[in-house]
Parts: C-alpha cells; structure tokens; sequence
C-alpha cells in the first residue's frame, strides 16, 4: 500500500469535478431565483429602454433601438452574473462559511479551487446570458444562426469577470469594500460599453476607456453574432476576451494563493 | 439502547480506493532489482506515517512551530498535547499543505511536502478543531461532495456515504441541512466527512471539544477501532485523560517544540514520578503547605481546591497529611509547561 496510484498533477479533473459538484448541489436549490431574475432584469431593461427610449431613437447604427439594446444587455447580464458571485461567494465561503478551508484539506489545490468555482460561474452566465436574447426576440429580434455563439462570447467573458471578483474578494478587507469595487469599477464598465448608447458619441478620451473595457467587446462581438454581421473585426474583439480572461484567471489564482495558504 | 453508537459498522470496508493499486505502470515490470529496492526504500519510509525535521513556521513576530522534530509510526494512535498557542493546529495545518513551513523537512505517508502534499491529502483524513461544515449543505450532500472530492470511484460513492452516515450515528438526519444539527451532531458529521475515503492516517485536531460525555466515548470507541483496523491516528487534545485512554505514544508540545515523548506512562514516570500528594484544607493551611514544601524542594502545584505535592513516594515522615495517589499525565504536563489545563 505504498506506491502512489498515479501521478498527482495540477488541474486534475477530479478535483475540479468535487469543487463543482457542490455549486451543482447548490444549484438545485437556488436555480428558480436566478431564472427568474435572469428574465425580468433584461425585460425591464427592454421596457425602459427599447420602448421608453425607443420612442425617441428608432434606429441606433442603422439598427432598430429594441434590437441594439436587446444584444447589448447579454453583456450586463454577463457582467452581473459573473463578478458579483465572484466577489461575493468566494468572499462568503473563504471567510464566512469557510468551506474553502474544508476543500483544501482535501486533495484540491489553491489553483484546483479557485478555477472550479470560477468555470462554474461562468458556464452559467454564459447559458443565462442568453436570456435577453429570448425576451428581445418578444420585443421583435429575429432568430439567427450566429446567436448560436453567443454563449460562448458569454463564456469567455464570464471568466475575465468571475476572476475579477475573486481578485477583488482576494483582496478586500471587508464585504463593505465591494461597494468601492460595484460604484467604482462596475458601474462605469457597464455604461460605457456600447450597451445602451454607441462609445462614438462620446468625448474622444472616454473613448479610449471604453475601448479598453473588456465588456464594450463584449457587446460588440455579440451584437455582431446576432445580427449576422460578423467580419474579420471580430476577431480582436474575440482576442481581447480571451486575454482579458486568461490574465484575470492567473491573477486571481496567485493572489488566492497568497491568501489561503499560511 | 441501541442510540447512540459511533457506528459499530465496518469502517474500512469494500472501497479500498486508498490501498492503491501498486505501480500498474508499464515500465515496473522491467528490472526485479530496481523494482526490490524501490520497494525497500519505500518499506522504510512506511514505517512513519508523519515524519518532521527540523520544522519552523512563523507568523511574523510569532514562531508557532519553532524546529520541530517529530515521528508517527505508522498505524499508532499519537496523541498531541500541549497549552493553548503551542503550536498543535500550526503543526496539523503543515501536514496538510495549509501552512508552508519556513524551514524544515515535512513527509506525509512517505510524500514529501509540499510537492507531495495532493498525494497525501488523497490518502488522508483531516477533522479540523473549528467547525467548517457547509451550512448550505445537508448532512446527506455534505458527505456526497466531499466522497466526490476524495475521490471515491462512482460506483462506490453511495456505499461509502451510507457508511459514514452510520459512523456519525447520523442515518435518519441524512436529509437534515447542516445549518439545523446540534453541536454534537455537527462534531460527528466532521468525524465522518473525514472518514468518507477510508483514509490510512487521520489527523484530528482536538476532536471531542464540545461532545457530551456518552458521545465523547462513542467517539474513543471509534478511534480504537480504527487504530485496530491499521489507520494511523495523530490527534491533538487537551483532555488528558483522552490522550490517556488512547495514545501509543504522547508528546507534549510547548512553544512550538516538543518537550517530552513517549508511552504516557513513561512521561508520567519521567516528568512526575510515581505518586501525588494531595492536601486539601483551608487557604492559609494549603499555603503554608507551599511555603515549606518550597523549603524542602518538592515541586507542587495548584489542582482546584487542593495543593499537589509532586514526587510523593519520596517524602519521608516530613509530608502533611493528604491524598496519594498515582501521578498521572496531568501531573506530567503541568510540570512540563507550568501551565494547568482542563
Ligand atoms: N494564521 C495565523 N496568523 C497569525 N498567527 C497565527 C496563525 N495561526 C496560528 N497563529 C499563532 O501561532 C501560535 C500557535 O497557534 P496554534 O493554533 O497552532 O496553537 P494550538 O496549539 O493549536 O492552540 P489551541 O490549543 O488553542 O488550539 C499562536 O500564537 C497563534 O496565535
Ligand atoms: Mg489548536
């Protein structure tokens, strides 16, 4: 009973599988309140700004103002569905709950942890970012093939923004310190992205910024797969994704590494 | 009066899933020699379960482990004792990779730490001294998870939580949230949750804090038997008797070292001698008691109402008048760390 059965490695799948097969438990719990607001935040959104705004603004670049914000919102539910339970469950389980401290006792690794729970919650808002898509489709979208992609823009964004709340959790000192991160950092991002507005009429500084946000590629690359209006732009959209979530991932890992280990 | 059992089922039953099934690797069937060394070598580091060196760990100003040197043989029950701050949860935590050790040299079932450390982690069980249960859980989903997270094949994975599910005595709370246990009852699931692989070393860090009596002694009964099926078992413990009834083999730990190890009879014999004294009496007798034992150069100390009076059996005639009675681990420690404990 010596000789070890295999060779450990980093990111074995078993550990990731244990990690998640508690969020799944979890989830058949609390599945019915995240549907529900999954649908009615980007209802109300339509409601406001489709059909309140929309009265005044009937096509924003050559688009009709339900379909510009209808694509767009898939981004704010992205955004919301990956760096609030990223901040927030990482901050809740690691100090509250301490189930992370349980976990690590276990055969799972910082690394194993902390990108479990980050695949999770961006599987998820990549399936729920689909969600106003839906209700748009009710306000007048039409379906189209390219949509088809649009979990996966979600995917891929969800992991830049889930790591980023649990960079952020990483290092707040208290609960309370998320709401310098939320007024701070994600509101700004989440109004400058092109969501509601285009990032052309605004001042040629901001512009900057909001070229650099993550999310106003977000909106961009899923506008342009549901609309059928994909081109070879798309794909530095695409790449800044996947760079924004690859290094949020890294970042997020080593600072939990610093963290949870003594 | 069946309630109440620390289950009398079988705890290391069908899924072996630890007992690995040795180097099914290609490549061992090559050289019998290099093969028979291997095998020796390893023989040799199995013989201790918990090996440290030489180990320090700081919290910047403060060295909870301060050059620890210790040894587990394997399949002994090995008993942790020691003052608040000693140490014992800092030592716990660096077996299991929770806490990097500044210097020294850390094997856990033959894995050197910290690269082994995922290794032993599979071939182990920890039940940690603060509560960490998940509280969104129930007792059922807590155990599932974590055989998920142990490892335990699929098809064994039912088995082994029904299994737990007895040890604890927690069969018909299995569909209980966490959040609505008893204190006791949550204890027990820790217990389990801890057990769900079979593991062949456990640690337990102060395991019976807050388990009543009876539950306190289920939970001996259950330490016995896996000592008895081969399990090796370190536990820290205030409860002198604790470490008493079921340590092989105790060390005191004070500062971050040890300061004494062996049979507990053999510390009792070497730190307190054979007998205590005894005496009980209003306050200025028991002082003046102090004050010439003192004079004399016998070392008492205070236990509730009474003055001890250490090393009994070689007073003569001079001693006041009193209780003897066996020295016993107690003894032994508070002389150890002049520190008096539950
Ligand atoms: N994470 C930490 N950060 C800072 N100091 C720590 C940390 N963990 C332990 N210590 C310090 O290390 C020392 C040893 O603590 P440890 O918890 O190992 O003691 P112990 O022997 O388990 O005590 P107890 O019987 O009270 O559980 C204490 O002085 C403690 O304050
Ligand atoms: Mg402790």
């Amino acid at each position: 009973m010596t000789a070890p059965a295999h060779r450990v490695r980093r990111l074995e799948p078993a550990a990731l599988a244990g990690v998640m097969s508690r969020d799944i438990v979890l989830f058949g719990r609390y599945w019915k309140a995240t549907t529900f607001s999954s649908v009615v935040q980007p209802t109300i959104y339509l409601l406001a700004f489709g059909l309140g705004f929309g009265s005044l603004v009937s096509h924003v670049e050559h688009v009709r103002y339900v379909e510009y914000v209808g694509t767009g919102v898939v981004a704010t539910a992205v955004l919301f569905s990956s760096a609030f339970p990223g901040m927030f469950n990482t901050f809740i389980r690691w100090k509250f709950q301490r189930t992370y401290d349980a976990m690590l006792a276990a055969p799972v690794d910082v690394e194993e942890l902390i990108t479990a729970e980050v695949l999770w919650i961006s599987v998820r808002a990549g399936v729920y970012g689909v969600a106003p898509l839906i209700v748009a489709m009710a306000f007048g979208l039409s379906p189209s093939p390219g949509m088809l992609l649009v979990p996966f823009v979600g995917f891929v964004t969800g992991i830049g923004f889930a790591s980023f709340g649990v960079l952020v959790a990483a290092i707040a000192k208290t609960i309370d310190n998320f709401n310098y991160v939320t007024s701070a950092v994600l509101t700004p991002l989440f109004l400058v992205a092109g969501t509601f507005f285009p990032i052309t009429t605004l001042p040629q500084g901001v512009r900057y910024v909001a070229e650099a946000n993550p999310l106003y590629h977000c909106v961009a690359l899923v506008r342009d797969c549901s609309l059928g209006n994909l081109s070879a732009g798309d794909l530095s959209h695409a790449g800044v994704l996947i760079l924004f979530a690859v290094l949020m991932w890294r970042i997020a890992v080593w600072q939990m590494e610093q963290k949870l280990i003594d | 009066m069946p309630a109440l059992r620390f289950g009398t089922a079988t705890l290391l039953g069908a899924h072996g899933s630890c007992q690995s099934p040795r180097a099914a690797s290609p490549g061992a069937a090559g050289s019998t020699s290099q093969t028979l060394s291997y095998t020796r070598a390893m023989a040799a580091a199995e013989t201790h379960a918990i090996s440290l060196r030489g180990v320090v760990k700081r919290f910047g100003p403060v060295t909870a482990v301060d050059g620890l040197d210790l040894e587990v043989p394997a399949g002994t029950c090995f008993g942790l004792l020691g003052p608040n701050g000693a140490g014992k949860s800092t030592t716990m935590r660096m077996l299991t990779g929770q806490a990097r050790a500044d210097a020294g040299e850390i094997r856990v079932l033959g894995h050197l730490l910290p690269g082994g450390s995922k290794q032993a982690r599979i071939e182990m069980g920890v039940v940690p001294q603060l509560d960490n249960l998940d509280v969104e859980l129930t007792t059922r989903q807590t155990l599932a998870v974590f055989a998920r997270i142990y490892r335990v094949p699929g098809r064994e994975r039912r088995d082994a939580v029904d299994r737990a599910l007895q040890i604890a005595n927690l069969t018909n709370r299995a569909e209980t949230k966490v959040s609505e246990l008893s204190g006791g009852m949550r204890r027990r699931l820790l217990i389990a949750r801890g057990l769900i692989h079979a593991p062949r070393l456990v640690l337990l860090d102060e395991p019976t804090v807050g388990l009543d009596p009876q539950v306190r002694q289920e939970l001996w009964g259950l330490i016995d038997r896996l000592r008895a099926s081969g399990v090796t078992v370190l536990m820290s413990t205030h409860y002198i008797e604790e470490a008493e009834r079921l340590a092989d083999t105790v060390a005191v730990m004070s500062h971050g070292r040890i300061v004494a190890l062996g049979k507990p009879e053999q510390v009792v014999r070497a730190e307190a001698g054979e007998q205590a004294l005894e005496v009980y009496g209003p306050p200025d007798h028991l002082e003046s008691v102090v004050r010439d034992a003192a004079e004399a150069g016998w070392r008492t100390r205070r236990s509730g109402p009474a003055v001890v009076i250490m090393r009994a059996e070689l007073l003569d005639g001079k001693a006041p008048d009193g209780v003897r009675r066996p020295a016993n681990l107690e003894d032994a420690f508070v002389m150890l760390t002049g520190e008096e404990i539950e």
